[in-house]
């Protein structure tokens, strides 16, 4: 029961000034451990939809989406952490300092990871990666095992409901 | 037409029925004043300290059950505000703050009297928003009122800049309005309160455990009867103290940190705790694991967010208070409690409520000399010993009410807030009852009580010590007591371990200091002063009345569980 693990939410919220501030200061202010957020409009521009991830066990979890629920400016909240959805993350990984043979190993680490390589310079490569946060993070770990000059920059998760398949 | 937002301002107050407001003029809220100066319908209470402003206000919305409505300024006038709505959003009080802003030319630049009050007070407000376009003052206006009164109560601002006033726009006000992320509960989960009805009629050892929620729906009446149907003991929370009248047969006492022996051994040997309108407190906890320990406990409850948050409870209802209570006294049937409430009442034998009433003038005896005093009215209390005492021992019941700050603990709440519930409720007899501390954190307002021509009787237990800390000094840090005695000077020895033969006098003189504000001051140092005492106040019509009560330094609020220990430790003398 006083599991820690990754949990999910789907907001939806008012796209009003200070409603990200309000949202992000409960968490700040209760002492939740978030993890990523992220925000952008839907399909109603007047309704912003946020991604959120916590770390937390089970009651905090359940305490979490009641006072996001309370919030005025809070439309719904959707639990996404045992449902089937698509989610993605993008990334980019600027690989720095490397020999024309490092080079060659970081094309194939973006053959085998599916990712894009974006850019090249004499000594650089940047790739730019769409994918899960957890293969994000295998991504970055292997850059590191190899590589001594990396810059990182993370967009956060968002993520929506399957349509058809049941797979995460 | 259009109209100025200013102009709407007014409009909305007296389409929602307002009658009084609390405001503080300042630069950037003095159109709006300049509208209210024409409206003859509407009374201004002009405070003379913006924290005292907002409790005046809950003071008047407890009282009479209507929104509590104030008007500040920006800046100054704004960060003087917080307190009270940390205040009345604890309590759950339903008020409506305006606050002025700079023009939103201006916002952001850190003008003259420029702060982010909505920012600030984020985590303290039901609803706070910056009006950005007069057109959307209406329904702002609306939605305000609206969210502060219905669901869980609270206390919503609306920071509204200087060019919105001026700004020209709609004149309507609209009827109602639809807000897509709030839809308070206004109905009941038959089921779930049918599991916990049936949870109640199979308890050998139930106990009602009732909050302010029930005082906040109005549902006093129907609680006493569904108790008297069922009979099932009760005991309450500071916030419900009054709900069921103090001498009913089945009620207990408050429970709680400084609750009844009796009360808090009932909960801690319960079988089933039937709470209704609480949100479990750690003042009424106290030790988590330990509270309730036999219990199944039921939990009923407007916030869904109180559910399950301080003690995991078997059966959550999310319900209005009355509509529980109306659904419940359908099914009420009697049980057989007969000897759990002998068990109770045995506690109540082993520990009885007492003060020592030996010597001099007792808490006690002030406290029973106002039930004495009067039949029904308002008893308002600060914060500190003076509030506990207050509610162990005074009288309370359909027309007696207690209003106090219960969830903030707001030293400087009781006197502007007996203030307020007199001007919400002229025809009641308002008391306050106060300390030294707690009356010097806003004393000013005896110049607004005096002006306001609000004659409320103030009784000050003057033990010169910031008594509820002295109390934790006194047992738990070995008699130090640091920054408590509020008559250590300067040329006082450091190393002070108390009262004695060379201490100097208390300032200031709460005589001389009413009657300099043309109130009136009374002192009483014996126990036989004390009818007199509060006789003489009552005849005092025209301005509010100091009665200085000098008690002892040393007494103590007993019983009292040391923060974070079980209910079940209480050190009772």
């Amino acid at each position: 029961m006083r599991s820690m693990k990754n949990r999910w939410i789907a907001l939806y919220v008012e796209n009003d000034v200070g409603v990200l501030a309000k949202v992000s200061g409960l968490f700040s202010g209760k002492s939740y451990n978030l993890q990523s957020l992220t925000v952008g409009t839907t399909e109603d521009e007047t309704v912003s939809r946020m991604t959120i991830c916590v770390t937390s066990d089970d009651v905090t979890f359940e305490q979490i989406k009641k006072q996001l629920n309370c919030m005025v400016e809070v439309i719904k909240v959707i639990d996404l952490t045992n449902v089937p959805i698509h989610m993605k993350e993008i990334l980019f990984a600027k690989v720095k300092d490397i020999s024309p043979e490092e080079k060659a190993e970081v094309f194939q680490f973006a053959q085998v990871f599916e990712v894009k390589v974006k850019d090249i310079g004499t000594d650089s490569v940047l790739l730019e990666c769409m994918l899960t946060e957890r293969r994000n993070n295998e991504l970055i770990t292997l850059l590191r095992s190899r590589f001594r000059n990396i810059e990182i920059v993370r967009g956060g998760a968002v993520a929506i409901e399957s349509i058809s398949t049941s797979c995460r | 037409m259009d109209i100025t937002g200013k102009k709407l301002v007014v409009k909305a107050m007296r389409e929602e029925g307002v009658d009084t407001i609390f405001g503080y003029p300042g630069g950037m809220i003095t159109d709006v004043f300049d509208e209210l100066y024409k409206a003859d319908d509407i009374r201004i209470v002009l405070p003379r300290h913006e924290q005292a402003l907002v409790h005046e206000a809950e003071g008047y919305a407890r009282a009479t059950g209507k929104v509590g409505v104030c008007i500040v300024t920006s800046g100054p006038g704004a960060t003087n505000i917080v307190t009270g709505l940390a205040d009345a959003h604890y309590d759950s009080v339903p008020l409506v703050v305006i606050s002025g802003q700079v023009p939103l030319s201006l916002v952001g630049n850190d003008a003259f009297q420029e702060v982010d009050i909505v920012g600030m007070t984020r985590s303290i407000t039901k609803y706070g928003v910056t009006v950005r376009n007069r057109a959307d003052l209406g329904k702002i206006l609306k939605m305000a009122f609206y969210i502060a009164r219905t669901g869980k109560p609270g206390p919503v601002l609306i920071d509204l800049p200087k060019d919105i006033q001026n700004a020209s726009g709609d004149a309507e006000y609209p009827a109602k309005v639809a807000i897509r992320g709030y839809k308070p509960n206004t109905s009941v989960h038959i089921g779930q309160l049918k599991k916990a009805y049936k949870l109640l009629h199979a308890a050998k050892k139930p106990l009602i455990l009732a909050g302010g929620g029930i005082r906040i729906s109005g549902a006093e009446a129907l609680l006493c009867r569904f108790a008297e149907k069922t009979h099932v003991p009760v005991v309450t929370t500071v916030m419900g103290k009054g709900v069921m009248p103090v001498g009913h047969p089945l009620y207990v006492g408050n429970c709680g940190m400084h609750g009844r022996f009796a009360a808090n051994k009932a909960v801690s040997e319960c079988d089933v705790l039937f709470s209704i309108g609480t949100r479990f407190n750690d003042r009424i906890t106290g030790d988590l694991e330990e509270f309730a320990p036999n219990a199944k406990i039921v939990h009923i409850d407007i916030a869904t967010a109180s559910i399950s948050r301080n003690v995991v409870v078997d059966v959550p209802v999310v319900s209005d208070a009355r509509l529980a209570l109306e659904t419940l006294l359908e099914w009420a049937k009697p049980r057989k409690t007969r000897t759990w409430r002998d068990t109770i009442a045995a506690w109540e034998q082993e520990n009885p409520l007492a003060m020592r009433m030996d010597k001099g003038l007792s808490p006690q005896m002030i406290m029973e000399g106002i039930n004495r005093a009067y039949d029904g009215g308002i008893m308002v209390t600060d914060v500190g010993q003076h509030q506990m005492w207050a509610s162990q021992f005074l009288d309370f019941g359909p027309e007696k009410q207690f209003i106090t700050s219960g969830g903030l603990g707001t030293m400087g709440f009781g006197f502007p807030a007996a203030i307020g519930a007199k001007i919400g409720d002229p025809e009641m007899d308002v008391v306050c009852i106060s300390g030294d501390g707690g009356m010097q954190m806003n004393i000013q307002e005896l110049a607004t009580a005096v002006v306001e021509e609000v004659p409320i009787t103030v009784c000050v237990l003057n033990n010169y010590y910031l008594g509820m800390v002295r109390q934790m000094q006194q047992l738990f840090y070995g008699k130090r007591y640091a920054a408590t005695c509020l008559r250590k000077r300067k040329s006082c020895p450091a190393d002070c371990k108390g009262p004695n033969k060379n201490c100097p006098p208390y300032e200031p003189d709460f005589v001389k200091l009413a009657e300099s504000y043309g109130a009136h001051g009374i002192r009483v140092t014996k126990p036989e002063e004390i009818e007199p005492a509060l006789a003489q106040a009552k005849q005092y019509t025209d301005a509010p009345t100091i009665i200085e009560f000098l008690i002892a330094t040393d007494e103590l609020v007993l019983p009292m569980v040391k923060s974070g220990n079980p209910m079940s430790e209480m050190i009772l003398r």
